[in-house]
């Protein structure tokens, strides 16, 4: 081994050492587990009906699972801050039929300027969100909760019952719902994108780690002097423009978009990010857990027809999963609660 | 010597009030380079008041805070950092899920190209400290799971992070150990050698003669004084923190004591607090004295069951209660009025009819249901007898003052006919006479043959209503002192560790 020796100097330890724990990491990470189930998942799939594996399955399943890993993303951010976004199918709707009037009044516009717009409309109604829980010092979970409801109501009014079918989408917009790139739908590009972008920012910026010490213990990034509002707004703005941004996605890829588009989301997006390891009491989890949780649900719902499973267990399944998500988060908590107050007593 | 000259962090003459309750009138203090000033006080002498306004948390309503002599506005916690202030409190206000590292420089972390966070030169940098310091922390794990001792080094290393020229210590020794008290010693000398101006808050004198060049004592929110340390005897010190007179606030009647009703035998509950055992008679008030977080109220709540207990036997009357079964402790005749009100004993947007019955809906329902003619009648009869002022039975609790919000639980507990009656600082934050009102109260109860166990953090009412005083000091009973030897002194000096009570 010819790394040198100095770099491990300040904490005094070897660079074996430090692989060793790399490791331990590795293996102790939340995102572990959900790999773990989503391959043995593939495997017995792919084992029973071998076809699940073909391309054209594993594209749609690609396309289905785009939409959701951009939510969820978004989601993870709110929920990073001890925060929540139900408003988010509503948002998704809204920037779709948004969009879809725009590219029905001006099909020439561009795709980027459609994608611009979507995620504009959905970032304005984040921030909406924001400020009512920021001045209004009311909970996320109300906040949204209302939000939900008057975001799809807005949706309703505006669309008066009229429906954008796909022959009133410029064909450009639909071939982008479909194009790839090397064989890869752009749909999962702008995804995977999302997640690494998001993914790097919260790791490696300033903003990024207040966002996690705010949901760790909130009165503590108080008083660390965090810009608590600002970033409390920034998080819902960006929780919106990615709902956004999915909305238009959802628009390319279905070609009809009317005001019900994406009702129901929250709760898949919510029950994404908890199984993928984002606790819900804020602090902990990242975006890749979030987007292989959301994966993991696109897969169990195209798995279980594969498999002739009732569709009903599907909804069974996913809440099992949610409960054993939340379960290894409490066990975890308990036993580090445990251990502490084990060690206190020493002290004493 | 360096009084001479001028201060660094001055404060002058600030004041703050919440609501109509005056926390801190018109205190000045000043804070020099290369001294450890202590701020000593009772429970509520508005100590954390004046922490949290040089935090930037709480804004003086009058008054000023000056540093080197100019006029500082701190209008935030970020105010107060990027001034250099550095606070340190009881309770360490860490983030579990982030690295120690990432704890220690939050929003100041090191940065590399892009203004991306530079997570080596972040770990270099806490390791550097915690060398300083001495202890060997690895910067990389996460906080959760840190000892009391090792956190509050972590708040140290923040506090060196900022470069801090003020550093205030709110308790910070509150949970440490001697050997861990002495280490956080020596860094704090070193601060202070290092050019820095310490704000040192603490309950124990020993400390506070051992590390402190000067004494600064607050009484009801009010400056008592403000002295160099040799001036100024821990007699002296604990006579101006507690000087005032009794009044008649206190109706105590002479009763009989009767058979032992509650017994508490090794009591413990790990890490909080252990082998605490006492009885209280029928007849009886007996008052649980100590400083805030000696585990008075967790003894309590253990006893009623709120609260788990790992060790010990709690006998109501005779006959052995099961832990963690408040319904079982209520059955036996048990009630708790808990220590805050708000949170723990009312239900703040429901009527005073709701509230004054919660107790007893069991048995004032009909067929399981909570109809209102029977509610309403137990509700006037006990608020009549507490002399409860409400407008309307249906008023939500909330719209009600303080003192007649503890009534209100008060009438909650007693409709149950306890014969156990445990209250948990029963008068806080309500006015005098009210007050009085609660004690002639208890008194009466008392010579009904109720047995009262009371947790307060008020000497007066402590000296006042109790039979005798058990003194709890960080989670064991050190003393019993019965009324006829109970004074503010030798119940303070048993809560505080300075020595034999008398």
């Amino acid at each position: 081994m010819t790394a040198p020796e100095k770099a491990a100097a300040p904490t005094g330890r070897t660079p074996d050492d430090a692989a060793a724990s790399r490791v331990a990491v590795l293996l102790r990470a939340r995102e572990l587990g959900i790999v773990l189930a989503l391959g043995a998942l593939v495997a017995v799939t792919a084992a029973i009906n071998p076809r699940f594996l073909s391309a054209q399955s594993v594209r749609d399943l690609a396309l289905g699972a785009a939409i959701l890993v951009v939510l969820a993303v978004g989601q993870t951010v709110v929920v990073i801050t001890r925060n929540i976004d139900l408003s988010v199918g509503s948002v998704l709707g809204l920037s779709a039929f948004a969009t879809g009037s725009l590219l029905q009044a001006a099909p020439g516009t561009p795709v980027v300027v459609a994608l611009l717009v979507g995620t504009l409309v959905g970032g304005l109604c984040g921030l909406v969100n924001g400020a009512l829980v920021r001045f209004g010092n009311v909970p996320a979970l109300v906040v949204t909760l209302g939000t939900l409801y008057v975001y799809r109501g807005v949706c309703f009014f505006w669309a008066g019952g009229q429906q954008i079918n796909a022959d009133e989408l410029p064909p450009a917009f639909l071939a982008f719902g479909t194009a790839t790139v090397l064989g890869v739908p752009w749909l999962l590009l702008i995804a995977l994108a999302v997640v690494l972008v998001a993914g790097y920012a919260l790791r490696n910026y300033r903003s990024g780690r207040e966002l996690y010490a705010m949901g760790s213990h909130p009165q503590a990034a108080v008083l660390a002097g965090v810009p608590v509002g600002r970033r409390l707004l920034a998080a819902f703005a960006v929780s919106g423009a990615l709902a956004g941004l999915a909305g238009v996605l959802f628009a390319a890829r279905f070609g009809t978009v009317d005001a019900a588009s994406g009702t129901g989301d929250e709760l898949d997006v919510v029950a994404a990010v908890v199984v993928g390891g984002v606790a819900v009491f804020g602090g902990s989890g990242t975006v890749y857990g979030a987007a292989i949780g959301a994966l993991l649900l696109t897969t169990i719902g195209s798995a279980l027809p594969v498999l002739a499973i009732d569709q009903f267990w599907q909804g069974a399944i996913v809440g099992a999963l949610i409960l054993a998500a939340i379960g290894t988060d409490r066990a975890v908590a308990a036993r580090v609660a445990a251990r502490l107050r084990r060690r206190e007593a020493h002290h004493g | 010597m360096s009084t001479e000259q001028a201060p660094r962090l001055a404060v002058r003459a600030v004041t703050k009030s919440f609501g109509a309750v005056a926390a801190v009138r018109e205190v000045s203090l000043d804070l020099h380079a290369g001294e450890v000033h202590a701020l000593v006080g009772e429970n509520g002498a508005g100590k954390s008041t004046v922490v949290k306004m040089l935090a930037g948390v709480h804004r003086p309503d009058s008054g000023t805070i000056e540093l080197d002599g100019r006029a500082l506005t701190l209008d935030g916690p970020a105010a107060a950092i990027a001034a250099g202030i550095a606070v340190i409190y009881q309770e360490p206000t860490l983030f579990p899920d982030l690295t120690v590292a990432e704890n220690v420089v939050m929003g100041r972390q090191p940065r590399r190209s892009l203004r991306r966070v530079d997570r080596p030169a972040m770990n270099a940098l806490a390791a550097g400290f915690f060398t300083r310091l001495g202890v060997a922390i690895d910067p990389d794990r996460p906080a959760r799971g840190l000892s009391i001792a090792d956190q509050q080094i972590v708040e140290i290393a923040k506090a060196l992070s900022l470069d801090a020229r003020v550093i205030v210590m709110d308790e910070p020794t509150a949970a440490l150990s001697p050997v861990e008290v002495e280490r956080l010693f020596a860094v704090a000398r070193a601060l202070r050698d290092g050019g820095a101006a310490l704000l040192f808050i603490s309950h124990r004198f020993e400390e506070i003669t051992a590390l402190c060049q000067r004494v600064t004592v607050l009484r009801d929110g009010a400056l008592v004084s403000s002295d160099p340390i040799e001036d100024l005897t821990v007699d002296e010190m604990v006579r101006r923190m507690v000087g005032r007179p009794l009044s008649t606030l206190f109706p105590k009647r002479d009763v009989p004591a009767g058979d032992v009703l509650l017994a508490v035998r090794d009591l413990g509950r790990r890490g909080v607090f252990s082998e605490v055992s006492f009885e209280v008679r029928a007849g009886e008030i007996v008052a649980l004295a100590g400083l805030v977080g000696a585990g008075r109220s967790e003894v309590v709540r253990a006893v009623f069951g709120v609260d788990p207990r790992d060790t010990g036997v709690v006998r109501v009357g005779g006959r052995e209660l099961r832990a963690g079964d408040p319904r079982a402790a209520m059955a036996a005749g048990v009630a708790l009025v808990p220590e805050d009100r708000r949170q723990q004993g009312l239900v703040l947007e429901a009527s005073v009819a709701r509230n004054a019955t919660t107790t007893r809906w069991r048995s004032l329902a009909r067929f399981g249901l909570l109809l209102g003619g029977a509610e309403r009648r137990a509700a006037r009869e006990w608020t009549a007898r507490l002399q409860t002022k409400y407008a309307d039975l249906d008023d939500p609790v909330s719209r009600l003052s303080g003192g007649n919000q503890q009534k209100v639980v008060l009438a909650k507990w007693l409709s149950t006919a306890p014969r156990v009656l445990i209250v948990d600082e029963p008068t806080r934050g309500i006015d005098v006479a009210t007050k009085a009102e609660v004690h002639r109260l208890m008194s009466d109860l008392a010579a009904e043959g109720v047995a009262v166990l009371m947790v307060s953090s008020e000497l007066p009412e402590v000296l006042g209503m109790a039979d005798r005083v058990l003194v709890m000091r960080e989670g064991r009973l050190v003393a019993e002192i019965p009324r006829e030897r109970a004074d503010e002194e030798s119940v303070m000096r048993a809560a505080t560790g300075q020595g034999a009570a008398a």
